[in-house]
């Protein structure tokens, strides 16, 4: 008996675009008869997917013929695959050793409360998520948290909201 | 190969070309620790165990990843290397649990074994140690637990699923020191694509991975699997009188691949408490038929003395008041090939009558009558290692990888890792389909019409072979002629299958250096079943594939011995070796050997047994080890036959349905009380021996025979099984060479005409069994039964990996239970949508025959407007829906192609006593139009509006309103 189908069967909700998925495809096509290339499979998938929920592997695994579970294997080895959705800013907040001594644990300690998520998550409404640094080579500075391209340094934990109010607006300028 | 000698220690060594050094120095006798290599998988490399000196090498290579090299010079052991492999040892253990004592495997775990080896410290362990021990222990699966605390990632198992098992269930996930052994998604095992082999059970070489209920055997008994006819060999792990292991026993090109889940946790059915003991009477005031609900109401039990007295009585009676042909006898594929002899000898010399035959009938009759036709010989012409060999694979109408497991494991090895390409033809996306080059999903019966085009594209485009067409078959010319009826479009529209496809598929095979076919019932269980099978020997010999290696005709045999009891003669028509009952010369030799005259009438046939009870043609019956109630088609039908018969003996293991109807029960052994042969789908004889004693009072299938035989006045003596086959090489040319003492090491392929020959791996070699290869013209005919408006699926039916046709065995395994419980009909979303139905919803489904509830399971498998059911249980059999017509020739019933309907269980009850439902159900749109209402129940209806329904209906169940609901949300009554 086919067990895997019982996954088919779990009713995710697709939230992906059709124009999505046909570029998934694409590259999966593009690589088909290459042998050894899921891992740039799947590096170019999150690039459209933003990241590798559970369909979207299958969809990787049957379309170059692999079992599901070396797919699995592979994306959760590198920590650059995830299978968390990523909010539209990435908020990075470093615990290299000067930022360490400098504070920033108590800076993502109020992000974590602030944005309601612990590091690794994605806020519900996929705004922002939240993730550690080691050192960013910016240790003068310490400490130091990046949005997206954005190095925020010496940073203090009442400034937070003001440097968050930035991204807050430039999204939704009409709120 | 060249060999290529090395010095190991000092000695001077050997070995063919390609080898390992690792290889060298096991084959020095030299023992060196290893813990992720194993012979049948690729090396690998990762423990770093089996490091040796290699003179000019730098470092210290791994032994089982480097080739050997001419005059290398390998040291196997230095004190550095010592220190080395102490280390390794010594981490591997630092985070695993000291509690060897109570582990399952310590016996065998190899991890402890190197540890001793290399000499590894408490001390530095304790040092070493770190991670705490407590990831969770995976107990989900029926037959063995995963403990990745007892892991140490030596990647054998997960290499076992992906290169022998080709499943892939498991690979390495996480990283550092949360590495861990997993299932996609990390779910547990019962959830995930495992199939329960436990093939990586038996490889791990710690207790990561051990059997829930690990009891040492005191000894092993190497056999063959009673299930599929594969015959996979195995060894029986006996502790007193009970199997409590099983593992593969790999003597023989079969089973290079290990076992199934049937076969390594399905075997504990012979030591279940169900099993007959001592013979059954039926009491005299026990109504005929209908089975009571306790057994002990319908029977009694008896001695055996008094029970074969009874057998010998009423048969005699039958035969004396209305002749010897009144009386059938059906045979045993799961038997012996010695029980099937004698059976078959007890029909012809004891009975008088030819009317002998076995579920073969419902198999491969087809197979046999048209590959007689075609080749002479109705058997596999080659052999399952071929599968190796060939370049393009064809499977068509068989599920290999649920029906012939280890089979399949080897096709799926081919398209891996030899670059075979792979065509499936099969209605269903079944797991080959998945990774099949091309799938042609054709229609129900319409395999003529799909061969027929694929062969006039490979006709069109020159890729026949002339040559072996001109030089070693007949009748070319008209068949060639017949093709012209199926060109691109007609084929197209008559299967359904693109024409791209039958193109790609007619490319791929024409242009094959060495193909074969494999198929399975999906072509011998129709009204055409014989005419499918001439198609696919057509398209052998059409492109030159016989005779040689990785070609050939390959019919896999459904039981394990229904080779042998075709070999053995349990044919209405031929003795033993197809030597025909019409034939006085054969006749005169049997006459002789046997001591008695027989009959030269052919006998009736399985299926015609049972149709002419009816006219009182039949009025007794002895039923070896077989089901009929539930294995015939039209099952009712074959169960009212059954309660009119003067006389029934069932001859069983267990009390099946059709045992219950009988006026005799008689225990018989399981295979593993008894000695003798099976024959496998490849034609290979192979010993079965007994591994314990027979349970209770139970006999060997062969000496309950030769007692009533005895008492009918023809004694047969026979001091064993061996003793059986000595007359069966005497009298059965194909079996010429078949003694015991010469199958002791895997066994022989027949034809095998003398003491001296070895055996015949290949058919058809330099010219065929009957001369030249003869090409039929066949054309394509419909199904016997089309959907209709009122049967509007076409179901199709078969079996499923875990279960084994009417269950009586696996049923009564622990684990193969536990694992599908349940019968369930695969629908396609679309139509299950259109009837509003949900996974797990109890549903009926209908025939003109008869109706079974069961669990509707949707699933992309099944094409919109098919349906595939499973035959196993009795509580919802299958085969009371399909339809007992049968192929002329032949004479195999239809299985494959029924119209059903099916329908939400709830509202068939509903529906029963309630015509508005029922129209309701069949066509909402038209009870708006159809129907006198009133303008409330109009508006009721277009909105949708349940409770006003219920008012009006009365009460309905609530699945049966959210049905409802969805139905009429659904039609979109407004609009009408
Ligand atoms: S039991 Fe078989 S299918 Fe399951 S993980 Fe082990 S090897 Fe793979
Ligand atoms: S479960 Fe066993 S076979 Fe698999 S990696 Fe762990 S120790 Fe090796
Ligand atoms: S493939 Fe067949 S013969 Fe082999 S173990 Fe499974 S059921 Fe038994
Ligand atoms: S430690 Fe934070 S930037 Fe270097
Ligand atoms: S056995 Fe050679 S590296 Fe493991």
């Amino acid at each position: 008996m086919n067990r895997e189908c019982i996954c088919e069967k779990e009713g995710v909700v697709d939230e992906f675009t059709e124009e999505q998925w046909r570029q998934v495809d694409a590259i999966i096509a593009k690589y088909r008869t290459k042998p050894g290339s899921l891992i740039p499979v799947l590096e170019e998938v999150q690039g459209i997917t933003g990241y590798l929920p559970e369909p979207v592997q299958r969809r990787v695994a049957f379309g170059l013929g692999l079992p599901l579970s070396q797919v699995y294997g592979v994306v959760t080895f590198y920590s650059f695959f995830t299978m968390t959705p990523r909010g539209k800013h990435q908020v990075r907040v470093c615990l290299g050793t000067a930022c360490h001594v400098r504070g920033s644990k108590r800076i993502l300690e109020e992000l974590e409360h602030k944005l309601g998520i612990e590091p690794g998550e994605c806020t519900e409404d996929r705004k922002y998520s939240l993730d550690i640094v080691r050192c960013v080579g910016a240790c003068g500075l310490a400490p130091v948290m990046v949005v997206d391209e954005d190095t925020h340094r010496q940073v203090k934990v009442a400034k937070l909201d003001q440097i968050m109010q930035k991204y807050n607006g430039s999204e939704n300028p009409e709120e | 190969m060249k060999a290529v000698t090395l010095t190991i220690d000092g000695r001077a060594i050997s070995v063919p070309n390609g080898s390992t050094v690792l290889d060298a120095i096991r084959k020095a006798g030299i023992y060196v620790p290893t813990l992720c290599h194993d012979a049948v998988l690729k090396p690998y490399g990762a423990c770093r165990l089996c490091i040796v000196q290699i003179k000019g090498m730098r470092g210290l290579p791994t032994s089982c990843t480097t080739p050997v090299a001419e005059g290398m010079v390998v040291t196997t052991e230095t004190e550095e290397i010592q220190r080395i492999r102490r280390t390794i040892v010594e981490l591997a253990i630092a985070n695993h649990p000291y509690g060897c004592l109570v582990c399952d495997k310590s016996e065998e775990c190899e991890l402890l074994n190197v540890a001793r080896y290399v000499g590894a410290q408490q001390s530095s362990v304790d040092r070493m140690r770190r991670a705490s021990l407590n990831k969770a222990v995976d107990t989900s699966n029926p037959a063995f637990d995963f403990d990745p605390n007892k892991c140490i990632l030596c990647g054998k198992c997960v290499r076992i699923c992906n290169e022998v098992v080709g499943r892939g269930a498991i690979d390495f996930a996480y990283r550092g020191q949360n590495t861990l052994v997993c299932t996609f998604g990390g779910r547990p095992l019962a959830l995930s694509a495992c199939q329960n082999c436990g093939e990586c059970v038996e490889y791990c070489p710690t207790g990561a991975l051990s059997a829930k209920q690990t009891i040492i055997p005191q000894r092993e008994v190497k056999t063959v699997c009673p299930y599929c006819g594969v015959g996979c060999s195995m060894l029986l792990g006996v502790r007193g009188q009970k199997i409590v292991r099983v593992r593969a026993a790999k003597e023989n090109s079969v089973n290079t691949e290990g076992l199934c889940v049937k076969g390594r946790y399905g075997l504990d059915f012979v030591n279940h408490p169900d099993r007959l003991t001592r013979p059954l009477i039926r009491r005299d005031d026990a109504p005929k038929g209908a089975a009571r609900r306790k057994p002990a109401d319908d029977f009694r039990e008896a001695d055996w003395n008094e029970a074969l007295d009874r057998v010998a009585q009423g048969l005699a009676r039958v035969r004396d008041e209305s002749g010897a042909d009144a009386i059938g006898v059906i045979s045993s594929a799961k038997c012996t090939n010695e029980d099937n002899y004698i059976i078959q000898k007890f029909a012809r010399a004891a009975l008088g009558t030819n009317n002998v035959d076995h579920c073969a009938r419902l198999c491969h009759a087809s197979t046999v009558a048209a590959a007689l036709a075609a080749f002479g010989d109705g058997a596999m012409s080659n052999s399952i290692s071929d599968i190796d060999c060939a370049n393009v694979l064809f499977v068509i109408g068989s599920n290999t990888t649920e029906c012939h497991p280890i089979i399949g494991r080897r096709i799926k090895r081919a398209v891996k890792f030899n670059g075979a390409k792979l065509i499936v033809a099969d209605p269903r996306s079944i797991e080959l389909a998945e990774m099949a080059d091309v799938h042609l999903n054709h229609f129900p019966g319409t395999d003529i019409a799909l061969l027929n085009g694929i062969m006039r594209e490979i006709v069109t485009r020159n890729l026949y072979d002339k040559k072996f067409v001109t030089e070693r078959c007949e009748d070319f010319e008209p068949f060639l002629e017949s093709l012209d009826r199926y060109p691109l479009e007609a084929v197209e529209e008559a299967t359904g299958v693109a024409r791209e496809k039958i193109q790609q598929a007619a490319m791929v095979f024409g242009k094959a250096k060495r193909a074969a076919v494999l198929y399975g019932m999906g072509i011998t269980q129709h009204t055409t079943g014989t005419d499918n099978v001439k198609a696919v020997a057509n398209l052998l010999m059409l492109t030159g594939n016989l005779g040689r290696r990785g070609t050939g005709f390959s019919p896999l045999r459904g039981q394990n011995n229904v080779q042998g009891s075709c070999d053995m003669g349990a044919l209405p028509t031929v003795f033993p070796g197809y030597q025909r009952v019409s034939d006085p010369q054969v006749r005169a030799k049997f006459e002789q050997a046997w001591g008695r005259k027989l009959s030269d009438q052919p006998g009736r046939t399985l299926t015609e047994m049972f149709q002419t009870i009816h006219d009182d043609k039949i009025k007794a019956l002895y039923v070896v080890g077989e089901n009929p109630t539930l294995s015939e088609p039209d099952a009712e039908h074959a169960k009212g036959a059954l309660a009119k018969l003067d006389f029934l003996v069932v001859q069983d293991i267990f009390l099946t349905e059709t045992a219950q109807m009988a006026d005799v029960v008689l225990p018989a052994t399981s295979f593993a009380e008894k000695d003798g042969t099976f024959t496998n789908t490849e034609r290979r004889v192979q010993l079965v021996r007994k591994a314990i004693e027979p349970l209770g009072e139970t006999r060997v299938d062969w000496q309950i025979i030769a007692d009533v035989s005895a008492r009918m006045g023809y004694p047969m003596n026979y001091s064993s099984a061996a003793d059986i086959m000595e007359e069966v090489a005497q009298l059965t040319p194909i079996y010429g060479g078949i003694h015991y003492d010469r199958l002791e090491n895997g066994g022989l392929q027949w034809p095998c005409w003398n003491r001296r020959h070895k055996g015949t791996p290949i058919l058809h070699k330099d010219k065929f069994t009957r001369g030249r290869g003869k090409f039929h013209v066949v054309h394509d005919n419909p199904p016997a039964e089309l959907p209709t408006r009122a049967y509007p699926l076409v179901l199709n039916t078969g079996r499923i990996l875990e279960h084994w046709h009417t269950g009586s065995m696996s049923h009564r395994s622990r684990v193969l239970e536990a694992i599908a419980s349940e019968s369930s009909i695969e629908i396609s979303h679309v139509d299950a949508a259109q009837l509003g139905i949900e996974e797990g919803d109890t549903v009926s489904v209908s025939s003109r025959r008869g109706t079974v509830r069961t669990k509707a399971r949707k699933t992309g498998r099944v094409k919109p407007g098919e349906a595939f059911m499973a035959f196993h249980w009795w509580d919802a059999p299958a085969n009371l829906l399909t339809n007992p017509v049968l192929d002329p020739q032949a004479k195999i019933p239809e299985f494959k192609v029924a119209s059903v309907r099916t329908m939400l269980a709830v509202l068939e009850r509903a529906a029963e006593d309630n015509a508005f439902l029922s129209a309701l159900a069949e066509n909402p749109a038209g009870i708006l139009k159809s129907y006198d209402l009133t303008p409330e129940h109009r508006s009721a209806l277009m909105n949708g509006d349940i409770a006003a329904i219920e008012k009006w209906v009365g009460p309905l169940e609530e699945r049966l309103k959210v049905w409802l609901k969805a139905r009429l949300k659904q039609e979109n009554l407004a609009e009408v």
